[in-house]
């Protein structure tokens, strides 16, 4: 941490968005976390999305758990709504606050302890429900609060800072988001702005279940010889299967790249997803495919990065459930009490 | 690009803007962190070692610092460095037992020094601490050359400037006021070693217009009427007073005019508002005390009747400019205008005279007049006879004078030892980490938002009732703290060492004003173009590192750093750190002998 705040002062040339705002205006207070920490740039990258699509700080909801990543909302989007939850019940929160305000983005920040060890069941019921949001793992394969044990994520034979091998299994979160139905499932890195800046841009755009598991190396206890979570050891390893540029809108395709390499794909909302492939034959669109393909460089060791899989015209919890379409503090007396004769006509078709 | 290559005094020294800018290279994030500190004394003496008087430059300096200071490309205003040095002036304690001890017994050299003014005085107090004999000459019965003679009291106290001469002649030399130097040769065939001369630029320029001769009367030169004004030769004017001209002498008039009975003052300025060459703040100050300045006026000609001045006829223009943007007054198609008045001040420049340098001495002058000067060495082609201040390339102004002085005294000083003046002394130079603690700093890293703060004056009813009333009363020591707070620490650098960057992007995602980047390499251009903030200000370096490990570089632009070193404490590995680096040129003596 810091012992003095970040300077008002800013670059003259800072540029302002459709809405007026800097990017300076979605940060949020200075972070308290080690120096050199991944969140931090995880924390940059929300910011600069946020700021490039133009959202309205006010209208979004960044809900987060406890550790070292759940800390981190205090640190972007400062005037943004926040929801500190309970260890692992980030998720279930998030769900509720959704259903209620339907109009919301919805920023879930947690980490590999908040969501794989204690959140593991919360993680996968609001990932299989379609819980419309951004579901951003901030993996850093250690427990970094309480000063460096293994994490659920860390990969089996790995090696501790203290020099001990893991000998359980790493649980590999973007396996099971893709086991559990996630529409939009991403993996990145938090040193590779240029991948995960539009990767979380892409996700907020997203209507449905979006997770990234974001790769963040711990400097303090995971940045070691024998890590598989440290800065060398992903730069080393890191296969990114495609690279992409988000368009806002579709009359905005400018990008030109060559036919066959790139796959535009429009999303729900409008947007589209301007897909440069760099591995050959991988195919977002394939599930099982995806899973498989995982599977087998993980084997390798090797961690593939990337839009992993899309679905663009997902459904989400709302339309599953079919909940009405406005928040519900937006409805009146009116809607909330129709009188009697709505009433006795339930009562009816329930007799 | 090539990694940059700090070493060298230039690379740092240009990053400290306003060093860098000052012709003295006085230590300015040095003296006010002092300032800050409330050591008042030691910030005193940090000046005075580079730039001979900051009471006097701390009121009246032109001050190149300010426009070259970073904070007014981060915000609207520089700091006000110049009226900070004024607190340092005013608010020290007793200096006698820092100044150097006069030296007892002389070296057997001999100089004599021609003008009592800011560049002698200067190569005075260098070279007497080394035990010359030095003959300091000045026509005037005062010390203090231009200080004294044009620069009005109301700007610049009488007690001021004798104090601060006061050091200088107190370090032991023969003064020899009221005695006019009327030959060089006479002066040279005294067998002085070497001869300095600091005589300025006197000669204020006189405008040859119909009407100029018949009403002589009320019509003054500039300069030689605010010596008068000074000497208290000269102590009413009329109410109604043109003044021609647009430079600061021009501004010094019009607010003497004021002072001495002028209710109707205006200045006549041939070009245009922005373009005249007094400082903003010195117009500023006159529109303040009810002077208008009018501008687009060329005189044609003084009116008079029975001998009286009546008044001046001026054409109006308009500017303009040519293909390579070079700028033409020309008729601006309007009838002519005539302006009322009863007296006339000419400040339409200065000119150098050296009526009483021999012209068969082998001192050689130029076509216009000057002596031929080296620039570096001060030196003319009389081995023996240095120049500095305006005499040496005509008129500038003080801290100009003073720089001039610091590099003729070296000059001197190695001419009287028999060495080459050509060689001239590197800089002494340190540059040290800053680091306290994990997140701590030996310098207040956290600039203040503030804007800049105002000098109080005195009102301005009771300042235009008398010419030796100071008219700024000067940061009171609380308004000048927080003035203090605005000063960036640009000497505090941001050094970056490759080796230990794991490139974790921390300082990136941390700079407050984006001037970080990683990225891979490309020429100058092209990497201006794709910072993460444009560097558009070509004026300041971009600070390259080695290739990293990634195949990228570190690209810092240095344009508008905070220097709030953020960067270093957010840096898990200390790839960046904090390290002050502080200049101070090296000054006549053995050091650099």
């Amino acid at each position: 941490m810091t012992y003095i705040t970040k300077p008002q002062l800013h670059h003259p040339k800072l540029a302002e968005n459709a809405l007026g705002y800097t990017r300076r205006d979605y940060e949020g207070s200075v972070s308290t976390l080690c120096a050199g920490c991944g969140h931090d740039s995880i924390s940059a990258a929300i910011i600069q999305a946020c700021y490039e699509l133009d959202l309205p700080p006010h209208r979004i909801a960044k809900l987060s758990g406890i550790g070292c990543s759940s800390k981190t909302p205090d640190y972007f989007l400062g005037n943004s709504h926040g929801f500190n939850t309970v260890h692992g019940r980030m998720p279930s929160v998030l769900t509720g606050a959704n259903l209620a305000n339907r109009d919301l983005i919805y920023l879930g920040v947690s980490g590999d302890g908040d969501s794989a060890s204690i959140g593991l069941g919360q993680f996968a019921h609001s990932i299989r429900r379609g819980v419309n949001m951004l579901y951003i793992v901030e993996n850093n394969g250690v427990y970094g609060l309480t000063k460096g044990q293994f994490s659920a994520t860390s990969d089996k034979g790995s090696k501790s800072k203290k020099g001990v091998i893991n000998h359980d299994a790493g649980i590999d979160l973007v396996s099971l988001a893709l086991q559990m139905g996630a529409t939009f499932v991403a993996r990145s890195f938090s040193g590779d702005k240029a991948q995960l800046v539009p990767l979380i841009k892409a996700a907020l755009s997203h209507r449905g279940a979006a997770f990234i598991d974001c790769v963040s190396p711990c400097v303090q206890f995971n940045n070691h010889a024998g890590s598989t979570k440290s800065y060398d050891y992903v730069r080393e390893h890191n296969e990114a299967v495609n690279r992409m540029d988000l368009i806002p809108h579709r009359d905005a395709i400018t990008v030109d790249y060559a036919p066959g390499e790139t796959v535009p794909v429009t999303q729900h909302d409008g947007s589209v997803l301007q897909l440069h492939k760099l591995a050959a034959h991988y195919d977002p669109s394939d599930r099982i495919g995806a899973l498989a393909y995982l599977q087998s460089r993980q084997a390798l060791g090797e961690i593939v990065t990337g839009l992993l899989f899309l679905d663009p015209e997902a459904r989400d919890l709302h339309e599953n459930l079919g909940t009405v379409s406005a928040p519900l503090n937006t409805l009146t007396e009116r809607e909330l009490t129709p009188g009697a004769a709505a009433l006795a006509k339930l009562n009816a078709s329930l007799r | 690009m090539q990694r940059t290559s700090t070493e060298g005094p230039d690379y740092f020294h240009k990053v400290v803007d306003c060093q860098w800018a000052c012709p003295a290279h006085t230590p300015v994030p040095e003296y006010i962190r002092l300032i800050a500190e409330g050591r008042y004394t030691d910030a005193y003496m940090v000046t005075w070692k580079s730039n001979v008087f900051p009471g006097i430059l701390g009121r009246t300096c032109d001050r190149p610092c300010e426009p070259a200071c970073r904070r007014g490309r981060v915000e609207d205003e520089p700091v006000a460095i110049c009226r900070l040095k004024r607190v340092a002036a005013d608010n020290k304690g007793d200096i006698a037992d820092r100044l150097p001890v006069p030296v007892a017994a002389s070296n057997g050299k001999r100089v004599a020094l021609v003008g009592a003014g800011p560049a002698s005085l200067t190569v005075a107090r260098d070279l007497a601490p080394l035990g010359y004999e030095l003959t300091l000459f000045d026509g005037e019965t005062k010390s203090g050359g231009m200080i004294r003679s044009q620069i009005p009291r109301f700007r610049l106290p009488e007690e001021v400037i004798d104090e601060e001469v006061g050091y200088i002649t107190g370090l032991g030399m023969e003064v020899r006021l009221g005695e006019r130097v009327g030959s060089l040769k006479a002066l040279m065939d005294e067998g002085y070693d070497a001869v300095f001369v600091g005589s300025g630029a006197p000669r204020g320029r006189d405008l040859d217009l119909p009407g100029r001769q018949e009403a002589a009367a009320n019509i003054h030169i500039g300069i030689d009427w605010l010596s008068n004004v000074s000497f208290e030769h000269v102590n009413s004017i009329g109410k109604r007073v043109i003044v021609l001209g647009g430079g600061n002498t021009a501004m010094d008039c019009c607010r003497t005019s004021r002072r001495l009975g002028g209710e109707d003052v205006k200045v006549i300025v041939r070009s245009g508002f922005e373009e005249m060459k007094a400082s903003a703040w010195e117009k500023e100050d006159a529109i303040h005390e009810d002077i208008p300045i009018l501008n687009f006026l060329v005189p044609k000609e003084f009116t008079h009747q029975d001998g009286k001045l009546t008044g001046v006829v001026f054409e109006k223009v308009r500017p303009e400019y040519d293909d390579s943007g070079r700028r033409k007054l020309v008729h601006a198609g309007e009838p002519d205008q005539h302006f009322e008045c009863d007296d006339v001040l000419i400040a339409v420049g200065q000119e150098n005279a050296f009526p009483w340098i021999e012209r068969n001495i082998g001192l050689e002058f130029d076509e216009w007049g000057m002596p031929q000067v080296n620039p570096l060495t001060f030196q003319s082609t009389a081995p023996s006879v240095f120049f500095g201040g305006d005499a040496a390339f005509g008129p500038k102004n003080i801290i100009w004078a003073v720089a001039h002085g610091h590099d003729a005294a070296i000059s001197i000083d190695k001419h009287c030892n028999g060495e080459d003046v050509a060689i001239r002394p590197a800089p002494m130079t340190t540059l040290i980490s800053q680091k306290m603690g994990i997140h701590e700093w030996s310098y207040d890293n956290d600039p203040a938002n503030d804007g800049r703060y105002k000098v109080p004056q005195r009102d301005k009813a009771d300042a235009l009732k008398d010419v030796r009333l100071e008219v700024e009363l000067g940061f009171a020591r609380e308004m000048a703290y927080r003035e203090t707070q605005r000063c960036l620490n640009c000497d505090v650098q941001t050094v970056f060492a490759e080796p230990a960057c794991i490139e974790c992007d921390a300082c990136v995602d941390i700079c407050p004003t984006d001037c970080i980047t990683f990225t891979e390499n490309g020429d100058e251009d092209d990497l201006r173009g794709r910072l993460k903030a444009p560097a558009t200000n070509v004026e300041q370096a971009l600070y390259v590192s080695d290739v990293l490990p990634t195949g990228r570089v570190m690209v810092k632009d240095e344009d508008v750093c905070l220097h709030c070193g953020l960067c270093a404490e957010r840096c898990p590995t200390g790839a960046w750190d904090m390290q002050k680096f502080l200049l101070e040129m090296t000054h006549a003596g053995g050091s650099c002998r």
